[in-house]
């Protein structure tokens, strides 16, 4: 009974924040309305017994992902007038769009092509029950290999990504602190003395 | 409840093991070297693969076995093809020293990503699911990628990038559809249980099979560069860096070779009769469009492009006839155009220098009369591709050709002999611009000449006769991945 509550609160929740994310007009209250989206379905995720994704969603999406965000988004100095110019012009795209995929979803769900054991419903899970164990008791024992090659893919984006940007200009001027330190005074002051004038 | 910890068996997957962990320390001792030492790089890099290679002897097995659960395997195709990546990239590494050199792009990210593009191709070869194909594929074409734009002073370089970087992403997409699709299906993503939950399924689910078929066999033929999805080939053999057009036309395809079984052969066996069809269509397509084109090109790369094309289609040939003796020698035809295509792009090398980029056909007149071995080396490569006798393109064409009459499909047969003769022109032509033209004035300065290139670039060439005569070797070791 309790689930069912907190399930349908988020649910309905999270669909209205994400609606809010894209009507706002103010791009950073859709990015924070984005945060509780993200927030809202990190619960319903809990409440399927998948806390590990729950705690990294918030972790990684909220925690570090939408601050970058937001920090993007003060930065930019974006024109919100010109950006809802075209909001009723495609809105009859976009919801034909998402009536497509509305219509591809529920062909999936209801035909017997694709393998969803819609008929039985999951037993929950013992209280003692680690969703993370389990996790990490495939990902490092069956699933190593393919871990280790996905963290070798991100290797090989960081050094692509340095050795193709990074330049050594060599008409930058910057400063080499230890030498500054190290300056006396002789170095660049030079006292002239000059004969006092006459009048 | 505790979750059980088993430890798969790592020891199969020490060559990729030992790959990563020599690539790493590659890549740390490269940063404290001067630009001077930069050899030491290009040293302890061939000694990687050849450390490698000595890995995979160490640990072949008798039968095949397998790991991770199920998704790793290591058989006897999976030695043999590594041991053929890790060779034909210690030839390419070596060849494109001075050409780097020369363009200002010796440095050390070139072996670390030629390093982690091999290791990729190693995943693609053990790979025995769906996940282990892509993630290698992706650790492969992510390299090139990056190789490709490398010479980030060349405006052809990073357009070749781009596009390549474009359809390799569309290709990718292909394939990851019709990998969800079968996982929609069949509910896992291990390829032995995608076999036996296909066989069971197929006469429930015929439609939706051979949609998701369509999708792999595309997303396939993009990356092995099959007409009519072979648009890129040319313009990113053209246009990126001949070192990296070399790496590009050679292992790789021993690669796309592997995933083609690995998908087609151990996945979807039952799907056969679709996939040959599909398979059939696109070689005719290949050899007729890349034999014919070819003869047009005046770039020596961009022929070369589309003489790989023609290729593939010879390759899809014996993968077409589905029979075991078809993949033995797809697989030998695989393995001998790699080495083949090494040679030709390695001569092209040597003739580059400081501010002079040979690439076309017409910069190879008059070879002979300045640098007559290197004529000879490229006119064995010339006839070998052209599948003359006794080099072993001939040899390589004869068995494909074989495994296609066996299966009673003569007239395929005799429309591969019909493409290959007019393939024959545009190889005879470069060899009689070396022999019979007079050479261009800027061409008559010597090249220099390096000696451990010279004596590989010798080796790798007079090996095609070598193999042309005694094929049995090799070719026994191919008939024995598939039995």
């Amino acid at each position: 009974m309790i689930e069912t509550v907190i399930f349908y609160v988020f649910a309905v929740s999270t669909v209205i924040t994400a609606t809010a994310v894209v009507t706002v007009r103010n791009p950073v209250h859709a990015a924070l309305f984005l945060v509780l989206t993200f927030f809202t379905s990190a619960i319903i995720w809990l409440s399927l017994e998948a806390e590990f994704l729950a705690i990294s969603l918030v972790l990684v999406y909220v925690g570090a992902v939408m601050v970058l965000f937001i920090f993007v988004v003060m930065m930019l100095d974006i024109n919100v007038a010109r950006l809802r110019e075209g909001f009723v012009r495609y809105l009859p795209l976009g919801l034909l769009v998402a009536a497509i995929m509305l219509g591809l979803m529920l062909s999936v769900v209801t035909s017997d092509v694709f393998v969803l054991d819609l008929a039985s419903e999951p037993v929950p899970k013992p209280a003692d029950y680690s969703n993370t164990k389990a996790l990490g008791g495939v990902l490092y024992t069956e699933y190593v290999f393919a871990f280790e090659i996905a963290a070798v893919i991100l290797l090989v984006a960081i050094i692509a990504a340095i050795s193709l940007t990074m330049r050594k200009r060599s008409q930058t001027k910057y400063q080499n602190p230890t030498e500054q330190i190290r300056v006396r005074k002789a170095d660049r002051l030079r006292v002239v003395k000059m004969p006092s004038e006459d009048k | 409840m505790t979750a059980e910890f088993v430890q798969p068996d790592l020891m199969p997957a020490l060559p990729e093991m030992v790959m990563l962990a020599m690539t790493c320390l590659v890549l740390l001792v490269d940063l404290f070297l001067p630009q001077e030492k930069r050899g030491f790089t290009l040293l302890l890099s061939v000694a990687t693969l050849a450390l490698v290679i000595a890995a995979v002897i160490a640990v072949a097995p008798v039968g095949a076995v397998s790991s991770f659960g199920g998704s790793f395997v290591l058989d006897q195709l999976a030695v043999v093809l590594k041991i053929a990546t890790c060779a034909v990239t210690i030839l390419v590494f070596v060849y494109s020293r001075d050409y780097l050199a020369d363009n200002d792009i010796y440095k050390g990210e070139y072996y670390v990503l030629g390093l982690f593009a091999t290791l990729g191709m190693m995943v693609m070869i053990s790979a025995h699911s769906f996940l282990l194909v892509y993630l290698g594929l992706e650790l492969l074409s992510l390299s090139l990628y990056a190789m490709i734009a490398f010479n980030r002073n060349s405006l052809s370089a990073s357009e070749s990038a781009m596009k390549y970087f474009v359809l390799g992403a569309m290709a990718s997409g292909l394939l990851l559809y019709g990998i969800s699709i079968f996982y929609g299906i069949t509910g896992t993503l291990d390829l032995n249980q995608v076999g036996i939950s296909i066989s069971a399924q197929f006469a429930q689910h015929p439609v939706a099979l051979g949609f998701a078929l369509t999708f792999i066999v595309v997303g396939l033929s993009f990356k092995l560069g099959a007409v009519p999805f072979h648009m890129w080939l040319p313009d990113i053999y053209q246009g990126s860096p001949t070192s990296v057009t070399l790496f590009i036309g050679t292992a790789p395809k021993i690669a796309g070779f592997a995933m083609a079984i690995r998908l087609l052969v151990d996945g979807l066996g039952d799907l056969q009769v679709d996939w040959s069809q599909m398979l059939l269509a696109l070689a005719i397509a290949s050899m007729a469009i890349g034999n014919i084109i070819a003869i047009a090109q005046t770039n020596f790369k961009r022929m070369l492009a589309y003489s790989t094309i023609s290729h593939v289609g010879f390759i899809l040939l014996g993968i077409l006839s589905a029979t075991a003796n078809g993949y033995a020698s797809a697989m030998f035809y695989t393995i001998t155009y790699a080495i083949t295509a090494s040679v030709a792009f390695g001569v092209l090398l040597v003739l580059n220098r400081k501010g002079f980029e040979a690439e076309n056909i017409s910069d190879l007149s008059g070879l002979n009369d300045s640098n007559p071995w290197y004529a000879a080396l490229l006119a064995i490569a010339m006839f070998s591709m052209a599948g003359v006798p006794p080099t072993v393109g001939f040899y390589a064409k004869l068995s494909v050709l074989q495994a296609v009459v066996q299966i009673e499909m003569i007239w395929l047969a005799v429309a591969a002999v019909l493409f290959s003769v007019i393939g024959l022109f545009y190889y005879l032509r470069v060899i009689k611009v070396m022999y019979f033209d007079q050479p261009l004035p800027e061409q008559t300065t010597t090249i220099k000449e390096a000696l451990d290139v010279k004596l590989l670039l010798s080796a790798n060439s007079l090996s095609l006769i070598l193999l042309g005569m005694f094929p049995s070797t090799l070719m026994a070791y191919c008939i024995l991945s598939f039995s």
